[in-house]
């Protein structure tokens, strides 16, 4: 008796604008040969709103709300890209306090995003919402905090040019210091439950890998890049603001798989916990914003300025041709040149691997797709 | 901290080894012809300059002529510097791609490609990224209303 | 109750010994049959123990105690939308914290977020896969007038061009306790409305999709 040969074909499986786990409207092309994934091409612009072209019909502090909106889980950091590169491009100093309290919204956005970005991931592991709750909980503790000092939850537009646009309440600073006392010992909890956890360890131990070379040419940027070995950070190499006051470790990965890229992120807002908590010791009084013109024409020039968003790096270039509004407004996404290496990433795993790989690179189409 | 390297040091270098590339050079930018980019990059990533990372790939409509810019760094030596190329054409504008060099161009040359109209030599997927199959025109355009 | 004094429940005879001592008890008790229930059953105490009510009452408080919205957020109000959902602000108690992922199972569609032109071949044809009667939610400024980006070249202003709208949440994003309050005018609008009600509306759609 012959055994007869099974003769396969490939399946072209559209995992479409509309599904729970893409992290908003990502259209995938995946071609499929049974389980295992042979070709993905990935789509977008199913939220490309041309900020790039409207914010040429804006004035520079207009521009800032519409800054909000491009990695809007991670509002503050967006708005401080922008701020910054207006400053470089048209030399206005920011005081000494502005820059603390830009510290401390900054990387207590780092802990917020990480918080969702890990949450997210162990979501798509099958894990339906429990991790995800418990992040919840320390991120609405953030969220409150953030209300507190600017009155908005998701959209912040509290950075100005030459400062911040307001200076924090006195109740502010000891919720600040309560929660970053308390946040170390939620992390150990979220280690404690997902780290050594047999389901995590054999879904992403080896899953994803990214080689160090190829990282490098694929521009990536932010914990993708370091988990695959690379120890780049532009807090230090390239560093801005005040951050070369600050005493803190940048966690690197060794693999360059999923757990890696997990375990940086859950590092990284162990590290965030110390920075917050030195910018709270050392933050100074004084004003919080230059008085800066209300219509800035910053001179002719132009300028890329970048910072290390909790994704990547996100750097704003911006041409100025002397007028109230930029002539040319462009966004580095972080996020869209991650992707550039998914089908890398993702060839010769299975379906639900490839979900996971995804949720690793921690994408916001807002970003992606302006 | 990276440092920015004096654009006219940079001009010289290239011009030496690859001698009527450079079109003018200042403090921070160098701008090379359009047909010696692909040749002034490799140089740029291989010698000793080291420019293993791209950092950013982006175009501005001046409108007299498109400008593509680079904007490349060095991980190994942490140094950076802004490459540009300039394209008169307003027909049909093209420029060699960078793909084969740096990974990380391939959606940024899309992005430029359907939103600014400029098309690229040897890209292996040169299709619209965000604009649908069928949208008239390229929006970023200065002249596009 | 005394430990000494319990009867060993595990034991198998002492389970035997149970089960007939109770037969027995059943044999020797019944000796003629139960009356019939109508012959006992007082009216007094049925009026007592029943709800009348209409048909309508019935099906609005099926309906809007479990509105299933379909998980469509699309940019920043989606993550207000999660964060109702989450433990905090909770939707759960209102029967709603199943945001279904098929269509098909679902009857509010919450539009959280930014329509673009190639988004929206998408959202209808999700909105046609819905199943009567079903609801829509336009949820923050984007959805409601294309808010921010409403000069945009490729940004549907308004939901509404493209599907018919019941409520509209403004804010950018509109906080979580703003939308449990859209969601509650939507309990109002659902309970008020005639039970065939969107067996009136005239069908947007009959399969063709060339109208719109």
């Amino acid at each position: 008796m012959e055994l007869t040969e099974l003769r396969t074909e490939p399946f072209v499986l559209n995992v479409g604008p509309h599904h729970p786990s893409t992290h908003g409207v990502f259209r995938m092309k995946v071609t499929l040969d049974g389980e295992v994934v042979v070709d993905v091409e990935p789509m977008f612009g199913y939220l490309h709103r041309g900020i790039e072209k409207l914010a040429e019909g804006r004035t520079y502090t207009q521009n800032i709300p519409l800054t909000d909106r491009l990695d809007y889980l991670a509002s503050m950091t967006d708005n401080w890209a922008y701020v910054l590169s207006v400053e470089k491009l048209a030399g206005i100093p920011v005081p000494e306090r502005a820059e603390y309290l830009r510290v401390i919204v900054g990387e207590m956005m780092r802990i917020s995003s990480h918080l969702l970005a890990t949450g997210f991931l162990i979501n798509e592991l099958g894990a339906f919402f429990t991790p995800l709750m418990y992040m919840y909980r320390e991120r609405e503790k953030i969220l409150d905090l953030f209300d507190m000092l600017c009155g908005q939850r998701l959209t912040y537009n509290y950075m100005r040019v030459g400062g911040v646009s307001h200076d924090a309440p006195p109740e502010f600073w000891p919720a600040v210091k309560r929660f970053i006392q308390e946040m170390p010992s939620y992390i150990d909890e979220y280690e404690q439950l997902i780290s050594g956890n047999e389901i995590v360890l054999a879904r992403t131990k080896g899953v994803g890998v990214l080689s160090r070379d190829l990282a490098i040419n694929s521009s990536a940027s932010g914990p993708f890049l370091r988990a695959s070995g690379v120890d780049w950070d532009l807090r230090r190499d390239d560093t801005y603001s005040i951050y070369n006051r600050f005493k803190f470790d940048i966690p690197v990965g060794a693999a360059g798989d999923v757990y890696d890229r997990y375990m940086c992120r859950v590092q990284e807002m162990r590290q965030s916990c110390r920075i917050v908590a030195q910018a709270l010791e050392g933050i100074p009084k004084g004003e919080v914003r230059t008085p800066a013109p209300h219509l800035i024409r910053p001179p002719v020039g132009e300028v890329y300025g970048h910072i290390e968003a909790p994704r990547g790096e996100l750097g704003f270039y911006l041409v100025s041709d002397n007028s109230i509004a930029p002539y040319r407004f462009h966004v580095r996404p972080s996020t869209l040149i991650n992707l550039t290496t998914l089908r890398d990433l993702t060839i010769g795993w299975k379906l639900a691997d490839l979900i996971v790989i995804f949720g690793s690179v921690d994408v916001v189409l807002g970003e992606i797709d302006r | 901290m990276t440092v920015a390297l004096w654009g006219k040091g940079v001009a010289d270098e290239i011009s030496k080894r690859i001698p009527g590339s450079v079109a003018s050079s200042d403090d921070n930018n160098v701008v090379v012809s359009g047909d010696m980019l692909f040749a002034v990059a490799e140089f740029l990533k291989t010698s000793e300059f080291a420019m293993d990372y791209l950092a950013n790939l982006t175009s501005v409509d001046y409108l007299d002529y498109f400008e593509i810019v680079y904007h490349l760094v060095s991980l190994k030596r942490n140094h950076r510097i802004t490459l540009k190329t300039r394209v008169y054409d307003r027909e049909k504008p093209a420029v060699a791609s960078v793909v084969p060099l740096w990974r990380g161009a391939d959606l940024q040359e899309r992005e430029v490609y359907d939103l600014m109209g400029i098309a690229f030599e040897g890209h292996p997927n040169l299709k619209r990224i965000f604009l649908w199959n069928g949208y008239p025109g390229h929006p970023l355009r200065r002249d596009y209303l | 109750m005394e430990i000494e004094n319990r009867p060993d429940v595990y034991s198998g005879r002492e389970l035997d010994r149970a089960e007939g001592a109770e037969i027995e008890r059943m044999r020797g008790a019944i000796t003629q049959p139960l009356p019939e229930p109508s012959d006992w059953i007082d009216e007094e105490e049925i009026k007592k123990n029943i709800l009348l009510t209409t048909v309508e009452k019935m099906v609005h408080w099926g309906r809007h105690y479990s509105t299933w919205p379909v998980n469509f957020g699309l940019a920043c109000c989606a993550f207000e939308m999660i964060s109702l959902a989450a433990s905090r602000f909770d939707l759960s108690r209102f029967g709603m914290e199943l945001l279904r992922a098929s269509p098909r199972q679902a009857d509010l569609m919450i539009v959280a977020g930014t329509v673009t032109w190639k988004m929206a071949p998408t959202v209808r044809r999700i909105y046609d896969q819905m199943a009567d009667p079903k609801w829509v939610l336009a949820m923050g400024v984007c959805a409601i007038s294309g808010g921010t980006f409403r000069e945009s070249y490729s940004v549907v202003p308004g939901v509404n061009c493209i599907i018919p709208v019941d409520v509209y949440v403004p804010g950018c994003p509109p906080r979580p306790e703003a939308l449990m309050y859209g969601l509650m005018k939507l309990h109002d609008k659902v309970t008020s409305e005639d039970v065939t009600h969107s067996l009136k509306i005239p069908l947007i759609t009959t399969g063709k999709r060339a109208k719109i």
